[in-house]
């Protein structure tokens, strides 16, 4: 804050230098051509001079006091916004939304040096230059507050019709490029492509006409500066105060294009308020589940079974969820994540459990895109298992690997389990295998049957129907080989 | 063509300006100087303001249009290209594209201005003062020599500092996406410590390299103003001994600034300029040409399809013969290269070594679109376009309704939410079941994430589907190996 203060004090100080300037040497000309003595003219020559030289010197004096606070602060505002995230329940995040977040933070720092410093600069200036030649309030007023308001609107009206065409955008993008072997497959990717065309040529057909307005605003500036200047011309002002008048209303210009700036970056301030004030939640499901417990999900598709777990996601639980992130890094650090002083027999012993066959130094692409979908399923379960926490979370752990192989990972990880368990599965044979408290039966984000395998099979519902489906289809036939 | 009428165009905005500034600072110099003239000056200064508001409408108009030309460009080049991050095309082309506004906008304009106002106010200043158009001349150079200077010297810090920009950046942008991992596991404190001390370190370092990538701008500024300072004074002295006239006088003070001015406002926009050239190299990176096999595909009810010896990814050596109708299913342990058959067959991917083989053509000269037309596929992670369940249906074919019914998903006909992965999975199945022409069926583990109930219901639907038609589909599950006439193990 301290640091921000003097970069606007040297800001003010510059532009004042540089006003000063302008009219010192404007009196120095029109005062010389009265062909006063030398000696008249001394102080206006050093001034001219001194002002010439500090202008630039406190122009980079504001510059590295403004940047080196806006630098600071940001340091401080990432520690925060990642502190105020901790404290956030789980949740999941697209890519999109954490490159939006970190942009957003980085976006603090344009406000700071494009738009608040040039503010408070053109404001002190202002004032002086009013105190100095009081007709020069009603230019400042218009230059500095009217037309600064009615770019911020004009900018944000704008932004505001542009958003939902924009983001469309971004949606038919990721969609595109995810699908975009699909749409070629089924020999629509040029019809699509024209479809995301129209919603690009609508963009610009909004932006075409927004330029008109900025253009407009431009043009009024400039008339505002030189209007001033034709006006104290014809009420007869002197030559110094004329030009100083000019000078004064440069420092006002840049403000149309910083409220404009401020508009699009508004977005990005209050997303970053949200997150830094958003309050702790409290956990929800807690109580739900004593210690010692073992609790199956099921469900159909689209019930509601994930977000069901992030409920349960206390202090002490860990474990393989849907969103588990894969870092850029070495399988062994991936999983020592779990663990940072695990020793090689213990990872051993984990990939063992899980059926984990990768080089332990086996660099995976960002994401994890050098694993194949059950490699790296197994990853994350094996981070899982390295970890023995007090509650184990499992979200349809051994999905993408084949049915035989699949019960026995299962089989292993949960002999190998703590106490509290709670396991998401579409399959329900492990259910009648392996030990369960509880099974819950989720539709619609609503608890529709809970009871064990043994009650749940032979009530009629849900269970029961999808137990006879699975049991009749030679769901038990030991393999395919 | 458009690119050298914008320049021209800018060229002769510039052009205007020059005359513009010229006019005002003569007429200025009069007036003040006590000579009348302020009808015309007002005149000149409304046409200045129209043309500076008509040039930025022009020069935004254009990069709006050629912004809304890249982004349709770098659409199509990433759909046939392949391989590229969803997330980062998607940002090149919203706000990625967007810098190049700054480049062509604001940039270039400034740089046409730059090329011509002050050559003109050298000429003007030639003919009203040589002494300042010599101290002008001599000083003017200096700019970009300054800048130039300075900024060989801070070339490496500030490639440095880039890099260690985007290594925070990358870090942060790591960490906040794995966040929800790193608390399950009890490191994401430990992380938040991280986050300040490599932010606060970079705050350092960045001031280190400001502090001389700024001293080009302070030349420029000093430059620029003591210039002022050794105009006005020694003028200020000849006028003493009437050597000028007051309104000369007057007028070099009032032109040696704009001599100046614009050479530093191009160099104060520089560095968003760059930021928009690096977008614009980025896209010009264009997609490869588009193959141009041409032959017809030959009837699959008849013709055999042969793997001969096929080498890609993690497939070594496979052969495999498919014959007219026969329904097969791939089976084997998680990355052995079941799907990347699948993309074989597609045609997405060709063989790096061996060949495959349609009724003894190979794939590769097969006209692809007509090839895809005898094709259905069912991928093993569908996407969802945006629109209805029933739009999503009907990108395989006509006749959505029924085909969502049939996959029971009737009652999400217009659902536009986001669907659960097991509903996905059925939109997939749907879409290929609309294609009746299909006479190749290839389906990647098209019951995985479904509960049993929905998964007979996609058994049922696949079961009609392979009927009569060249069935190859990926397996976990033990349900889906009846469906077929032969397993075939992949490892």
């Amino acid at each position: 804050m301290k640091r921000l203060a003097l970069a606007a004090f040297a800001a003010t100080l510059a532009e004042l230098s540089g006003v000063a300037l302008t009219a010192t040497a404007v009196w120095l000309v029109v005062r010389a051509a009265d062909q006063p003595p030398m000696a008249a003219l001394t102080v206006a020559v050093v001034a001219v001079r001194a002002l010439a030289l500090s202008r630039g010197a406190l122009r980079y004096a504001e510059r590295l006091a403004g940047h080196d606070a806006v630098l600071r602060h940001l340091a401080d505002l990432r520690g925060r916004v990642y502190e105020s995230l901790l404290r956030q329940p789980v949740q999941r995040r697209g890519g999109d939304l954490v490159t939006r977040l970190v942009s957003d933070v980085d976006a603090v720092q344009d406000v700071v040096l494009r738009c608040l410093l040039p503010a408070c600069a053109a404001g002190l200036v202002g004032a002086v230059a009013v105190l100095v030649v009081p007709a020069l309030v009603l230019p400042v007023l218009l230059l500095g507050v009217v037309l600064p308001l009615a770019a911020f609107s004009l900018a944000d009206s704008h932004l505001r019709a542009l958003a939902p065409l924009r983001s469309r955008l971004a949606e038919r993008t990721v969609a595109l490029v995810h699908g975009a072997a699909e749409l070629t497959a089924f020999g629509v990717l040029d019809d699509e492509l024209a479809r995301s065309g129209r919603v690009i040529t609508d963009i610009a057909t909004r932006e075409h006409r927004a330029t008109t307005r900025t253009g407009a605003l431009t043009a009024v500036a400039v008339l505002i500066q030189f209007g001033t200047a034709l006006a104290l011309l014809s009420t007869g002002a002197p030559a110094p105060v004329v030009l100083g008048a000019v000078a004064v209303l440069e420092v006002f210009l840049p403000l149309t294009t910083a409220a404009q700036r401020w508009a699009e970056t508004r977005g990005s301030l209050t997303r970053v308020r949200e997150l830094l004030t958003a309050r702790r939640p409290v956990p929800a499901l807690t109580e739900d589940l004593p210690p010692g417990t073992r609790l199956a999900v099921v469900g159909p598709s689209g019930a509601g079974k994930t977000t069901l777990l992030s409920r349960f996601a206390v202090p002490d639980a860990r474990g393989a969820l849907a969103d588990a992130h894969v870092f850029h890094t070495t399988v062994r650090a991936n999983v020592l994540l779990a663990k940072p002083d695990a020793t090689q027999e213990e990872l051993d012993f984990a990939a063992h459990t899980t059926d984990l066959d990768l080089p332990w130094d086996l660099v995976v692409g960002e994401h994890g895109t050098a694993l194949s979908g059950g490699q790296r399923q197994r990853l994350i379960l094996t981070r899982a298992v390295l970890s023995t926490p007090p509650v184990l979370l499992l979200d349809e752990p051994v999905e993408g690997l084949p049915p035989t192989q699949a019960d026995q990972v299962l089989h292993r990880v949960l002999s190998t389990a703590p106490s509290t368990v709670v396991l998401i599965t579409h399959r329900l044979t492990p259910l009648a295998h392996e030990h369960f408290d509880e099974i819950l039966v989720l539709d619609n984000g609503v608890i529709t049957q809970r009871g064990t395998h043994a009650t749940l099979v032979t009530t009629p519902g849900y269970y029961r129907d999808r137990w006879k489906d699975e049991t009749s289809k030679s769901e038990y036939r030991n393999s395919y080989r | 063509m458009r690119d050298r009428r914008y320049a021209t165009l800018l060229g002769v905005f510039a052009v205007a300006t020059a005359v513009l500034v010229l006019a005002q600072a003569d007429l200025l110099a009069r007036v003040l100087s006590g000579g009348d003239g302020i009808g015309p000056l007002a005149a000149v200064v409304v046409v200045r303001a129209v043309l500076v508001g008509a040039r930025r409408v022009y020069a935004q108009r254009t990069a709006t249009t050629v912004k809304a030309e890249l982004r349709k460009q770098v659409l199509a080049d990433a759909a046939t290209r392949r391989g590229d991050r969803a997330g980062e095309v998607s940002t090149l082309v919203t706000r990625g594209l967007d810098a190049i506004e700054p480049y062509l906008a604001g940039y270039l304009p400034q740089l046409a201005v730059a090329a011509v106002v002050p050559l003109a106010v050298l000429l003007r200043l030639a003919f009203a003062d040589l002494t300042a158009a010599v101290t002008i001349l001599v000083t003017l150079p200096l700019v970009p020599v300054f800048a130039a200077l300075v900024g060989a010297h801070t070339r490496d810090s500030t490639e440095r500092q880039w890099a260690e920009l985007s290594a925070v950046g990358g870090h942060f942008l790591d960490v906040v996406a794995g966040l929800s991992t790193l608390r399950l596991f009890g490191r994401a404190s430990a992380q938040a410590v991280t986050v300040r001390a490599m932010a606060t370190a970079h705050a350092d370092s960045t001031m280190r390299t400001l502090r001389v990538a700024f001293l080009s701008a302070l030349v420029l500024e000093l430059v620029a103003t003591l210039s002022v300072a050794l105009v006005a004074v020694p003028v200020g002295l000849r006028l003493l001994s009437g050597g000028v006239t007051l309104e000369v006088a007057l007028l070099v003070l009032l032109l040696a600034p704009e001599a100046y001015l614009p050479l530093r406002a191009a160099g104060a926009q520089f560095h968003a300029a760059a930021e928009g050239l690096a977008v614009l190299e980025q896209v010009a990176a264009t997609a490869p040409p588009p193959a141009t096999a041409n032959r017809r595909p030959p009837d699959l009810s008849r013709a055999e399809i042969v793997l001969e010896d096929v080498g890609v990814r993690s497939l070594r050596g496979f052969s495999l013969r498919i014959a007219p109708g026969e329904r097969i299913a791939l089976v084997g342990p998680s990355g052995a290269g079941k799907t990347t058959l699948l993309s074989l067959l597609l045609g997405e991917i060709t063989p790096t070594s061996g060949r495959v083989l349609v009724g003894g053509v190979d794939l590769r000269e097969i006209d692809r679109v007509a090839w895809l037309r005898r094709v259905a596929w069912v991928p093993q992670t569908p996407t969802v376009f945006e629109g209805t369940v029933a739009d999503n249906i009907a990108v395989g074919g006509p006749g959505a309704v029924a085909a969502a019914h049939a996959v029971g998903l009737g009652a999400l006909v217009d659902a536009r939410h986001a669907l659960s992965s097991g509903e996905r999975q059925r939109v997939a199945v749907a879409r290929a079941l609309v294609r009746p022409d299909a006479r190749l069926l290839l389906l990647d583990e098209p019951t995985a994430r479904l509960d049993s109930g929905t998964e007979a219901t996609v058994l049922r639907v696949t079961r009609t589907l392979s009927r009569g038609r060249t069935t190859v589909l990926v397996a976990h599950r033990p349900a889906l190996l009846d469906e077929v006439d032969r397993v075939v193990e992949v490892r």
